[in-house]
């Protein structure tokens, strides 16, 4: 197997770019699919130790993961759906009328 | 019985409060019910006051024939003020001295009441207030009760209670008729300055009361001080003589206040604005004579300074000279009776000066007698020339008659003349009145006054002489008066139709009369009653001042005679002056014919005597007109100009408001709202500023979690690696 650090160097590139992707994209089912590039990256790092330290902890913790991004994209997609519904258009700059 | 039980036994002294509160009594009734009441029984009501009153000093006089020490009666025990050294109580006296002017005031006090209930009658429908006939009997009861309170005192402090009180009493009833004298204001006026001149009086009497405690104070038993007559007299010699020279002629200043004497006199014939029976009481009888009374009942005081007695003795012989040369040449009727009561009371006020006591205060008891006959006559006559003056009035044929030279004054002696067929008891009253007052033998005034003329002879000489030319006037401006007044023709419409007065005023008139005739056998050489009853009350009147028989009111045959020639002289003198030499003027012609026959003879001198001197324009000029300056003065310029509108106006109020403006204006509005539009506007300033961190934009929001995330990661990892 190939040292750790190999595979905590892909998570956080992969964290990096979802993270750039949220704060740079407009579109919201782009930033929502950074989101899911964050948490997939959260999901190798936790894997990649699973096997390094040579326990199950990090593998039932993927589990966990994985069903809370899917809840999390289920209701998301809703949400813009409905967004979409009242403003025609995705682009969150445009959903700025609450501002003070 | 009774009066003889009561004379063994302890007497009636215990009676004594009630010669001060029947008159209180009285007035009080007069005040509270009189409205209700009619005139006659007000009057009656006022009368009966007083002669209860007369009637217990009868009986305090009983209890003392005998009893003769003195009594002192503490009035219900009430100790009245007590601070520190002073103590003040009503507490009243009866001595021979006190009940001697108590029943003065009572007797003559009632007879002119009773006079006054048939006087006002007329005089309050003639001045046109009819309705104010209660309040001049309220008046006089309380003058009585005042004057009671004075002679029963037993301390000099609650004498000066009565002291004041008279004094007010005089005011009020000089302007009973207030709205009325010279131009609306003149009885107002004669009123204020009786007062104002009795104030300068007390302030007198003030100072020695003043130096009294002072002086007598350290000397008590007990340290404490009442101002009590016995304590005074026992511990006068143990005070420094200078001092009781200073407390001497301080009250001699009250004496001359009161007694009208040089040089607070000018009150009195200003006075006589008021009703003929308020001269009679007040100004004749009663309150004159509290001066008297006071140095007699100082005596001890006065016995130890002989410059004092000195100055006593001069001021009274020179006032007595001074007014009876001012009467021989007034014309109103009062103010001739008005100086020679001066006058009079100049011969009293010497008395007592010299230390004759006895003579002094028997002239004041005769005086009394037959100035109020004198002054109640004069009004009588004054009462009978307004009756006359009424029935001309009303009748056109004798108005036709009358000159019309401006306002018939009924109280001009120019206007009257030949009174004696018209008001017949009223001329036989005054006529014995006119040669008591004179000093013809066997009447009142020649006892009384031959005394006081001996004594001086032996103990004055410079005094004796200016009593005896006085003595001489006093016979001549009466006799000017009765020939001016009762004979002759009369000399204007209401004289000729002048009407006798009613009983109820003629009636004290006789009664008075009597007694000036029976009077003086009070005090009869040999017998000397009036001497032996005065002995137990002043010592030194029983050793007698300078011995032996001339001295304990003994008879001087050689002054007798000389008085008495020298009276008939003087109204011999009168009789031709004022009878022949005015028949042989009526033939002038009317202008060169003078008002009085003495004018043509002593011309200008007249003038002066009738112009009285020009004493009160004098007094005005170098007293009344600067004190009214330094008043005005300070009234306009210290008072209004520098306190009120420099000291007020300018600098406080000014001031005040500047500095209210001040801090209203730039600090409360400027600096307080400031700070709390500052704060506020601060606030709005930062929620303006932080409202920018809500923009809505959703990756404003998502930037800041992160950066959010970055630093707390980042800590912990260099806190915790």
């Amino acid at each position: 197997m190939l040292p750790v650090y190999y595979y905590l160097g892909l998570a956080i590139i992969l964290f990096t770019l979802g993270a750039l992707g949220v704060l740079i994209r407009r579109n919201a089912i782009v930033i929502f699919m950074s989101i899911e590039l964050m948490l997939n990256a959260a999901n190798l790092a936790f894997v990649a130790y699973a096997r390094y330290w040579q326990s199950m902890n990090g593998q039932i913790f993927v589990f966990f993961i994985m069903t809370v991004a899917a809840a999390e994209v289920a209701i998301g997609l809703a949400l813009i759906v409905t967004i979409f519904k009242t403003k025609a258009s995705i682009d969150v700059d445009q959903i700025s009328t609450l501002k003070g | 019985m009774l009066l003889s039980d009561a004379m063994n036994a302890g007497g009636y002294f215990y009676l004594v409060p009630l010669v001060v509160i029947f008159p209180v009594i009285g007035l009080l009734i007069n005040v509270f019910l009189g409205g209700k009441l009619g005139e006659k029984l007000i009057g009656a009501i006022a009368c009966l006051a007083s002669g209860l009153s007369f009637v217990v000093a009868v009986l305090l006089g009983i209890s003392l024939i005998g009893h003769p020490e003195a009594v002192t009666i503490s009035f219900a025990n009430w100790n009245w003020i007590s601070i520190g050294n002073l103590q003040l109580d009503w507490a009243f006296r009866v001595d021979t001295l006190s009940v001697t002017m108590m029943l003065v005031v009572g007797g003559v006090g009632t007879l002119i009441h009773i006079y006054a209930v048939g006087y006002m009658h007329d005089d309050v429908r003639h001045n046109g207030d009819p309705g104010r006939f209660r309040r001049f009997f309220v008046y006089f009861n309380l003058f009585i009760a005042a004057m009671m309170i004075l002679v029963s005192a037993n301390n000099y402090m609650m004498l000066f209670i009565g002291w004041e009180g008279v004094g007010l009493c005089s005011y009020l009833l000089i302007s009973f008729w207030y709205e009325k004298g010279k131009d609306g204001i003149g009885n107002a006026l004669a009123g204020k300055k009786a007062f104002i001149a009795n104030r300068i009086g007390d302030f007198g009497f003030l100072i020695a009361a003043f130096l009294m405690f002072k002086a007598f104070q350290p000397l008590t038993a007990n340290g404490v001080f009442s101002f009590d007559f016995d304590t005074v007299a026992n511990l006068a010699s143990k005070v420094p003589p200078s001092t009781i020279l200073a407390i001497t002629l301080f009250m001699l200043l009250g004496v001359t206040g009161k007694s009208a004497q040089l040089p607070l006199f000018v009150w009195l014939p200003d006075a006589m604005a008021g009703p003929t029976p308020v001269s009679a009481l007040i100004h004749a009888a009663t309150m004159v004579t509290a001066g008297v009374y006071l140095v007699a009942r100082s005596h001890a005081m006065y016995s130890l300074v002989p410059v004092a007695q000195n100055w006593v003795a001069m001021i009274g012989a020179v006032t007595a000279l001074f007014a009876a040369t001012i009467a021989l040449a007034q014309f109103d009727i009062k103010k001739v009776l008005a100086y020679s009561t001066i006058s009079q009371l100049g011969f009293m006020v010497a008395a007592v000066g010299m230390g004759a006591y006895v003579a002094g205060m028997f002239h004041l008891v005769m005086h009394a007698f037959f100035k109020a006959l004198l002054f109640l006559s004069a009004g009588s006559v004054i009462q009978g020339v307004e009756r006359g003056e009424h029935e001309v009035e009303h009748d056109p044929n004798l108005r036709k008659r009358m000159k019309h030279e401006g306002h018939f004054d009924p109280q001009d002696m120019r206007n009257m003349g030949g009174l004696r067929h018209r008001m017949k008891t009223t001329f036989w009253v005054y006529l014995i009145g006119a040669l008591a007052l004179a000093g013809i033998v066997p009447l009142a005034g020649f006892w009384s006054k031959d005394e006081i003329l001996a004594e001086a002879s032996t103990l004055n000489p410079f005094v004796f002489v200016l009593l005896i030319i006085a003595a001489f006037f006093t016979a001549f401006y009466m006799g000017r008066q009765i020939f001016m007044v009762f004979f002759g023709q009369a000399r204007s419409e209401p004289a000729a139709q002048a009407k006798e007065s009613p009983a109820i005023m003629t009636l004290p008139l006789i009664i008075l009369a009597l007694l000036s005739i029976v009077g003086g056998f009070l005090n009869f050489p040999t017998f000397h009653t009036f001497t032996t009853w005065l002995e137990h009350t002043i010592q030194s009147v029983a050793e007698g001042v300078s011995g032996g028989e001339a001295a304990a009111g003994g008879f001087n045959f050689m002054v007798a005679a000389l008085s008495t020639v020298l009276a008939l002289g003087a109204i011999s003198l009168a009789w031709y002056l004022y009878m022949r030499r005015t028949q042989e003027m009526q033939k002038l012609p009317l202008n060169q014919r003078p008002d009085d026959p003495l004018r043509s003879i002593i011309g200008p001198i007249f003038s002066v005597l009738e112009n009285k001197y020009w004493v009160d324009e004098v007094y005005n000029f170098l007293l009344i007109r600067p004190y009214q300056w330094l008043s005005k003065f300070l009234a306009e310029k210290v008072d209004w100009a520098f306190w009120h509108d420099f000291f007020h106006d300018t600098i406080l109020v000014r001031g005040f408001n500047g500095l209210t403006h001040l801090l209203s204006g730039p600090i409360d509005l400027g600096l307080i709202d400031g700070i709390g539009n500052f704060l506020g506007d601060g606030f709005k300033e930062l929620a303006a500023q932080m409202r920018k961190l809500q923009s809505g934009f959703v990756r404003n929001y998502a930037l800041s979690v992160f950066i959010g995330v970055v630093f707390i990661v980042g800590y912990l990892i260099i806190r915790l690696g």
